[in-house]
């Protein structure tokens, strides 16, 4: 079922995903590979994929670090700020599953929990990875623009 | 209708598209000119500094590259500092290289990183991708070098976990040579353009005396004329043994940043050429197993400025505390002083000129009175940072190591 499954998004926003990066008390180092991936070298948006100044612009959320408790209600508001269909991409291994910071007083969990605090059903991929490279992070988009 | 000349206030974040990190501004304006300016900076906070109470001495380096994505090197190296401080050892000569050269390729790809983001921050995109282009290679060369883009894991109390693999220094040679040439190119494009100059020069001026008051470290002073390096007035790793200069320049606006940045490159390559001569033959670890109780600083210049952290032992085999002083955390006060009056235009890129790093930022926590509510006043946050050691080191079931006593503060 899953493998004849339509992918999720439409065709038209997997021609050309619009991605809003939300940097969630990480340490900089998935911001910055997030931003590689746009520079000369990865370029992403040769394949469509534009960083967006608004979430409401945004098909695709792309999340780094872990949620502290400070930035859990923003992550939340901003992904319910999203039109739907929408899809969230956890970059690195703070977002996916807290990483180092596992037992550390200030967060409020990996990000998937907190997107699902909000929406059960979320659609979410895994880039894990501290900090994947940019290579990584492509691939990872391509399985979630490509999954049923 | 609201009044026109009445200040409104703009809020900026947490998440922002020019910002990387979560932060919060919120920038009073009276038309066109910034007149006040909050930051709300605890967006980041997770508890690094309790967490690294709870790993071992071999372990912290490893977390303390969490800190901050770009200055890696910098926080584990400066954390090794202020251990080797307090056991009073110096670490072989070839582990002080090492050091160096990871210390130095950190600096390159910061001051590449920042140059592209202050050409972002003023909406010229093609400063950015042609820096962002050269910085492509000094990642690989730390891959090539450590087996990791930014996070080395190599640092280690008393000396280097790895080796660097001498067999691709010819290949790094090559990548430097190559830079070198690129940089210079970027560097005259940035001086010689008119736009830039116009944009940058005179905006966000922070004078000498300015950046002595608020204690401002790096770059940053550099650019309004301090002379201050940490590497050169209190020499570690190789800085002793190699040629090389502090660049200075007396403007204090955001070009001066910009220039001091980018003439701070050649440096680094010739720092780095210069390691990679001599590399020492030898140990690299001096195998240390205990750590005594006591306490040490480590001072470390981070491609931001000086990096202090200090570090209490108790004898076991994990810190007591951890006191984590990042070199944004002098530097973020002094937009004070540099964007107040400013047009609200200036205001990012003048934010942006200190390379301020908010995740090194965020130690910070809220200290109450006993009573509830802020503790006030030298001696409200005195009692309540001494209440609150004492409660962690019950709850870590640890005797507090003997510090200066209540007497010495209260003077």
């Amino acid at each position: 079922m899953a493998e004849t499954a339509a992918p999720f998004l439409p065709r038209a926003l997997r021609g050309s995903p619009w991605v809003f990066h939300v940097g969630t008390s990480g340490c900089n180092n998935c911001d910055i590979e997030i931003a590689d991936c746009l520079t000369p070298r990865f370029d992403v948006e040769r394949f469509g994929v534009r960083l967006v100044g608004s979430p409401r612009h945004a098909d695709v959320l792309l999340v780094s670090g872990p949620v502290s408790l400070a930035c859990r209600r923003p992550l939340q508001e901003t992904w319910l700020d999203m039109p739907s269909p929408r899809a969230a991409l956890l970059v690195g291994a703070c977002a996916c599953s807290m990483g180092g910071y596992r037992d550390a007083y200030g967060v409020a969990g990996p990000a998937d929990r907190v997107l699902r605090e909000v929406e059960p059903g979320a659609r979410i991929a895994y880039v894990p990875g501290c900090p994947p490279k940019p290579e990584t992070i492509i691939a990872g988009l391509v399985r979630l623009l490509e999954a049923p | 209708m609201a009044d026109p000349s009445a200040p409104s206030v703009i809020e900026i974040g947490p998440f922002h598209p020019l910002l990387e990190e979560p932060v919060g501004f919120s920038l009073t304006v009276e038309g066109e000119r910034v007149v006040a300016i909050e930051a709300r900076m605890d967006y980041i906070h997770k508890g690094l500094e309790r967490l690294a109470q709870e790993r071992t001495y071999d372990m912290v380096p490893i977390l303390l590259e969490r800190i901050c994505g770009i200055c890696s090197v910098t926080h584990s190296v400066c954390f090794c500092h202020a251990v080797e401080d307090l056991l009073g050892v110096a670490i072989p000569p070839r582990a002080a290289y090492v050091r160096t050269i990871l210390g130095e390729i950190e600096r390159l790809h910061s001051h590449l990183l920042w140059v592209g983001l202050a050409g972002h921050f003023i909406g010229y995109n093609t400063v950015f991708m042609w820096a962002w282009k050269y910085r492509e290679p000094v990642c690989d060369l730390f891959e090539m070098l450590t087996g990791h883009r930014q996070n080395s894991a190599m640092p280690l109390v008393g000396g280097v976990r790895r080796d660097l693999p001498v067999e691709h220094f010819p290949a790094a040679r090559r990548i430097l040579d190559e830079l070198e040439g690129q940089v210079e190119r970027l560097t005259a494009a940035v001086l010689d353009d008119p736009v830039l100059a116009a944009r940058l020069g005179g905006v966000g001026v922070l004078t000498a005396a300015q950046a002595l008051d608020y204690g401002v470290v790096g770059p940053t002073a550099r650019a309004s004329g301090l002379d201050t390096d940490v590497r050169r007035d209190e020499p570690y790793g190789a800085y002793g043994e190699v040629e090389w200069k502090v660049v200075t320049r007396p403007g204090g606006d955001v070009l001066s940043k910009a220039v001091v940045r980018l003439l701070e490159i050649p440096e680094s390559i010739r720092i780095l050429r210069q390691c990679m001569d001599r590399m020492p033959p030898g140990p690299i670890d001096l195998g240390l197993l205990h750590v005594p109780p006591g306490e040490g600083i480590g001072r470390y210049e981070a491609p931001r400025g000086e990096d202090v952290h200090y570090v209490r032992s108790d004898g076991t085999n994990m810190p007591a505390r951890l006191k984590v002083r990042a070199p944004s955390f002098v530097n973020i006060p002094s937009f004070r002083a540099s964007c107040l009056g400013a047009p609200l235009a200036d205001v990012m890129i003048t934010l942006a000129a200190c390379d301020p790093c908010y995740s090194c930022t965020e130690r910070a926590v809220a200290l109450l009175a006993p009573g509830g509510g802020p503790a006030a006043g030298v001696p409200g946050l005195l009692e309540a940072s001494r209440r609150r050691t004492l409660e962690v080191a019950r709850e870590l079931g640890r005797r507090p190591a003997p510090g200066p006593g209540p007497d010495r503060w209260e003077g």
